[in-house]
């Protein structure tokens, strides 16, 4: 993707004496507790809860063998990969459906559900946990559709969370797409739901993968729902991670050294997908 | 500014090759025209339709419902028998003279100042990094990967790296202020008494300000850079290009951007319940929490439900008025 | 015609609502439980080893010995203490939760509230061998007093004084402390080069209830009344607290550092020998962890004002500790019974108790010789002679909430050097009891 040089004249002074300041404390910032995670991850117990050291007397990889033993880690992982993941997938879908109806058609009701998809992102999660919990025991006791406790209820769960937001930005990015584009293939022969896969979603992938983002992560670091909706089996990281701390004992090296392991595949793919992601993000906003 | 930068090219390269295996797509059940003609958008709205009721709207009824009941532990075991009390909760919940009334008051009133600060800086830092690195220099991308960590973090982990960080006798802060720097006579607490909001705001700022530092930098790649070709004629210096295009040109962006910030740091409960536990310090006493204490933690879900409806209520007003004052001036051109 | 489509539309959602709500909770109606499936059972245990997994391991083969003894399969879950007590909030809500599971002690009288749980009244207890067989404080601490017990006591443990006796030859204690005053008067001979006398967790409710609880009693001051109503500022309550707070505040033998702690820092503290004594329930599993050897640490009762241990005002230790309690609405009404049997029985209770380092209820199990060494023997005469069950109020936890919160805002002030007067403590506690919704 280009990057529009701002000026061809070259930058004064005062400009990259700023950027390199502002660069160095934002970088700072960021990475002081990344650094902290690191560091103590590599020291045994002892060394952790005692006076903080820049430098590490007494380096152990210990931490990182113990952290399968202590918590079913590796399980939880699959969890929250199978939880994040087909929610994602879900709620991409469905939010590109939404935002093709209301960017394309005009129709009767178009407004009323853009406000009340913005006003759900105002419920605080507290006021809906326990109501949530007894409808879904309530479709499982009628219909024997286990959602409580059960991966599907979180997916379910999760991707509603992000599809607020997802719709809006898609609303946003479809908006930007021509509409002489999908018009010419439906001159070609094409139904609007074609037009839509062969058209507009091809050229809205950097919208597309940027809400893939912000739905992935959304599933993947929630905590007050899974902490009641999932049990041994179906428990995710988020929650999972707390079992590092016990009744009487935090086991921070091992808090640490599980956080880092885990969230070395989601860096890696937000590094993979940056590039569309860049693109992305705003051009829904941008409407 | 509605422009994106897609090339129509590309998708018409990717049309192409989408009719190669056109094949598969007939399979798609042809929609018959009644149904094509009116019904269509509703079709494609079902299915998120459905959800939000299933998971947001019936829940937040529900939730409303129970506002208006005595739902103590006397009663959840089966609530359809709960007292019905009226306005009794909302009641208890603002009368301010009264402790629960003042304590919920002072909790919103905590809660405003965090999210004016968290917000703030968040958008702050957002906008300074994305400036920063609209141009290419090296190490830039190195840099973007940097500063999109937090965000890849589990909340759980940052929060307790912080609190970690935070601790008055053996954490890295007051390691750096007090032993090596000698900034302060005495360590000082964060994670207790009164700067325990500094502790709040800033964990919440490093978590949330790398979400407006992605949306930012994205918006200013749409920035045409004839805008800034043009500008440099006139002789506009580097600072002056910033403020006359970029900022300006940030603001549809901020709009959203800014509203979505304020609506998840007023009410996120993640960052104080892992940072402060069950019981956060009065200072740093977020609504969220409040709320959470006033319900699960007492047992009394209704007066809870209360006080999430008066906040739902207050977040409408905000961002009606929001909307209304920022949309004012672009309504025109949108419809 | 917009506004009139909206207006359905809300209405359906109303409707589909209170159908929801209409049948939420509606499985406990029925009440007594049944047996319809007498050959499973789900148990909820609480987390009591060094972790979850540890859990699973210890008691699997207790699960497969019952199994094997009654063909009942068990299906065990460790549920962190984090989610515990949601996630029983969230079961009791909806009726859909386990047979049997874990609670912690303090949570009885607010859940035999709900009317969840099934009551332990003659009968039932007589299904598990009768009510004879436990501790009497210990069955106290499983619901309000004159009503059938809502659990039954699993694991039971104490507070006691722990020690660290270099630290006490160093500075020339030859005794641990007996009273309040002799405890102050070492910990100000044991203050001294960055090292302090006595450790507390000041940002743990929990643990400030437990304290000011037992110095309460010593005061002669419970926090509630005959009748429920709470009395938070009595002048022994507010006497209480004050003389905890103290112990930074004005004797200066708790380090100000300590008002944050809500993680057992104090126990890291005391392992790695910066403070000397610490006030505690079995912690000599996280002492081994934190390299600190057996030899090196001792165990005391808590002081009473007397110095002599006993009931009423010589009070020294809440009663601490895990009841197991069955959900009403089970479908295998007698298998839950029959496991909670196995799982009280001598057998069972001498090797659980064993494993977890904590005391049992069942006398003829805390006979046994593995209870009599020098650091369990202290907890268990504690147990059995001088504990008191915290007040068993339905609205328990808000008492921790509200109490424990204003003790930790005082510890807050404490540290930050502002003065702890007899009317600052008796403000906080007012404003904690006027919170206390009947």
């Amino acid at each position: 993707m280009p990057s529009p040089a701002r000026s061809p004249m070259a930058a004064p002074q005062s400009f990259l004496w700023t950027r390199r300041v502002v660069l160095t404390l934002l970088a700072g910032f960021v990475l002081l507790p990344v650094y902290v995670m690191i560091s103590s991850s590599l020291k045994p117990l002892q060394d952790v809860s005692g006076k903080f050291q820049w430098v590490p007397t007494r380096l152990t990889v210990q931490p990182y063998f113990d952290i399968w033993e202590t918590v079913p880690l590796a399980e939880y992982f699959v969890n929250s990969l199978i939880v994040a993941g087909s929610a994602t997938v879900l709620s991409v879908v469905i939010a590109v459906f939404s935002a093709y109806a209301v960017s394309r058609y005009s129709f009767r009701g178009k407004r009323v559900f853009t406000v009340t998809v913005l006003s759900t992102q105002m419920f605080p999660g507290i006021l809906f946990l326990l109501p949530l919990f007894l409808i879904f025991v309530n479709i499982g006791n009628s219909t024997g559709l286990a959602l409580y406790g059960s991966r599907g209820g979180l997916i379910l769960t999760y991707l509603t969370f992000s599809l607020p937001f997802s719709i809006w930005m898609l609303i946003g990015y479809f908006d930007s797409i021509p509409k002489d584009l999908d018009e010419a293939a439906m001159v070609d022969g094409c139904g609007p739901i074609r037009a839509l896969f062969r058209v507009v979603v091809p050229a809205a992938v950097p919208g597309i993968v940027a809400v893939s983002v912000y739905a992935f992560m959304t599933a993947w670091g929630e905590v007050l729902f899974a902490s009641v909706m999932t049990n041994d089996a179906t428990r995710t990281l988020a929650v999972g991670l707390q079992g590092y701390a016990t009744q009487n004992d935090v086991y921070w090296n091992q808090v640490m050294a599980a956080s880092l392991v885990v969230s070395v595949p989601v860096v890696a793919g937000f590094l993979l997908l940056q590039r569309y992601l860049v693109a992305g993000l705003t051009a829904g906003a941008v409407k | 500014m509605t422009a994106v930068t897609t090339d129509p090219r590309a998708a018409e390269s990717d049309r192409e090759r989408s009719t190669g295996t056109g094949g598969a797509r007939r399979r798609l059940p042809r929609i018959p025209d009644r149904i094509r003609r009116g019904g269509l958008p509703y079709l494609l709205l079902l299915p998120a339709v459905l959800l939000e009721l299933l998971i947001h709207l019936i829940p937040m009824i529900i939730g409303i419902v129970m506002s208006f009941r005595q739902l103590t532990q006397f009663y959840i075991n089966n609530w359809g028998g709960a007292p019905w009390t009226g306005l009794d909760n909302y009641s208890i919940a603002v009368d301010f003279n009264a402790p629960i009334g003042e304590a919920l008051l002072h909790s919103f009133l905590v809660t405003c100042v965090f999210t004016f600060f968290a917000v703030g800086l968040s958008w702050l830092f957002g906008v300074a990094a994305a400036i920063m690195l609209q141009e290419n220099f090296r190490g830039r991308g190195f840099l973007r990967a940097v500063f999109l960590v937090p965000y890849a973090l589990p909340v759980y982990a940052a929060v307790i790296t912080w609190a970690f960080m935070f601790q008055r006798d053996n954490g890295l802060v007051n390691h750096v202020l007090h032993d090596q720097l000698g900034l302060t006579d005495q360590p000082s607490f964060w994670l207790i008494g009164d700067n325990s909001i500094y502790a709040l705001i800033i964990v919440s700022v490093w978590k949330g300000w790398p979400f407006a530092f992605l949306m930012l930098m994205a918006a200013l790649q749409n920035i045409p850079r004839e805008l800034y070709e043009a500008a440099s004629i006139d002789g506009a210096g580097i600072w002056q290009q910033i403020r006359r295009i970029t900022l300006p040109s940030l603001r549809p962006v901020n709009q959203v951007l800014v509203l979505v910030l304020f609506l998840w740091t007023f009410n996120d409960f993640n960052t104080p319940y892992v940072l402060f536990g069950k019981s956060a310090p009065e200072n740093a006493d977020l609504i969220s929490i409040h709320i959470y204490q006033s319900s699960f933690v007492t047992w009394n879900f209704g007066s809870g439900s209360a006080m999430s409806v008066l906040l739902l209520l207050f977040l409408l007003v905000v961002t009606a008025v929001y909307l209304f004052l920022t949309s004012r001036g672009r309504r025109g051109a949108d419809a | 015609m917009r506004h009139l489509r909206a207006a359905a539309a809300v209405t359906l959602a109303i409707a589909v609502a209170a159908g929801v709500t209409g049948c939420g909770g509606g499985t406990s109606s029925s009440g007594g439980g049944s047996n319809e499936s007498p050959k499973t059972l789900t148990y909820w245990a609480s987390n009591q080893g060094p972790s979850i997994e540890a859990d699973k391991k210890i008691l699997a083969p207790e699960l497969k010995k019952f199994e094997e003894e009654t063909g009942i399969k068990v299906k065990l879950e460790v549920v962190p203490w984090a989610d515990l007590l949601n996630r029983i909030l969230a079961a009791t809500t909806s009726g859909q939760g386990p047979d049997v599971l874990n609670i912690g002690n303090t949570w009885s009288a607010s859940l035999q509230a709900t009317g969840a749980l099934l009551p332990w009244d003659e009968k039932n207890f007589e299904s598990i061998g009768g009510r004879d067989r436990f501790v009497d404080s210990a069955v106290a601490s499983a619901g309000k007093e004159g009503e059938p017990p809502a659990a039954v006591p699993l694991y039971s443990l104490a507070y006691a004084l722990y020690y660290n006796k270099a630290m006490f030859a160093e500075a020339g204690i030859t005794e641990p402390p007996a009273t309040w005053d002799q405890l102050v008067a070492d910990g100000k001979k044991l203050s001294k080069d960055g090292k302090w006398g006595l450790g507390a967790e000041g940002a743990n409710l929990s643990n400030n209830i437990h304290q000011v609880f037992v110095l309460g009693k010593q005061h002669a001051a419970d926090f509630f009344d005959e009748s429920g109503k709470a009395t938070f500022t009595s002048d022994g309550a507010v006497a209480a607290v004050k003389q905890y707070v103290d112990l930074m505040a004005e004797d200066k033998v708790i380090a100000p550092g300590n008002a944050e702690y809500a993680q057992n820092q104090s126990l890291t503290d005391f392992a790695k020998g910066r403070t000397a004594m610490v006030l505690w329930q079995a912690a000599a599993s996280t002492f081994a962890a934190q390299g600190m050897k057996p030899e090196d640490w001792g165990v005391a009762p808590v002081p009473v004002r007397s110095g002599t241990p006993g009931t009423g005002t010589h009070t020294n230790s809440m009663v601490a500790g895990i009841n197991m309690a069955v959900f009403k609405n089970t479908k295998n009404i007698d298998g839950a019974k029959k496991f909670v049997k196995f799982m009280t029985s001598d057998a069972e209770q001498k090797l659980l108790n064993k494993t977890y380092g904590s005391i049992p209820p069942v006398k003829a199990a805390q006979a046994d010789a593995a209870f009599a060494a020098p650091d369990l023997k202290v907890l268990r005469d504690t147990l059995s002679t001088s504990a008191a069950p915290l007040p068993q109020v339905p609205n328990e936890s808000q008492f921790e909430t509200a109490v424990g919160t204003a003790v930790k805002e005082l510890w807050a002030e404490a540290a930050a050097g502002k003065p702890i007067t007899t009317e600052t403590v008796k403000a906080r506690l007012d404003k904690a009891q006027q919170t206390m919704q009947q």
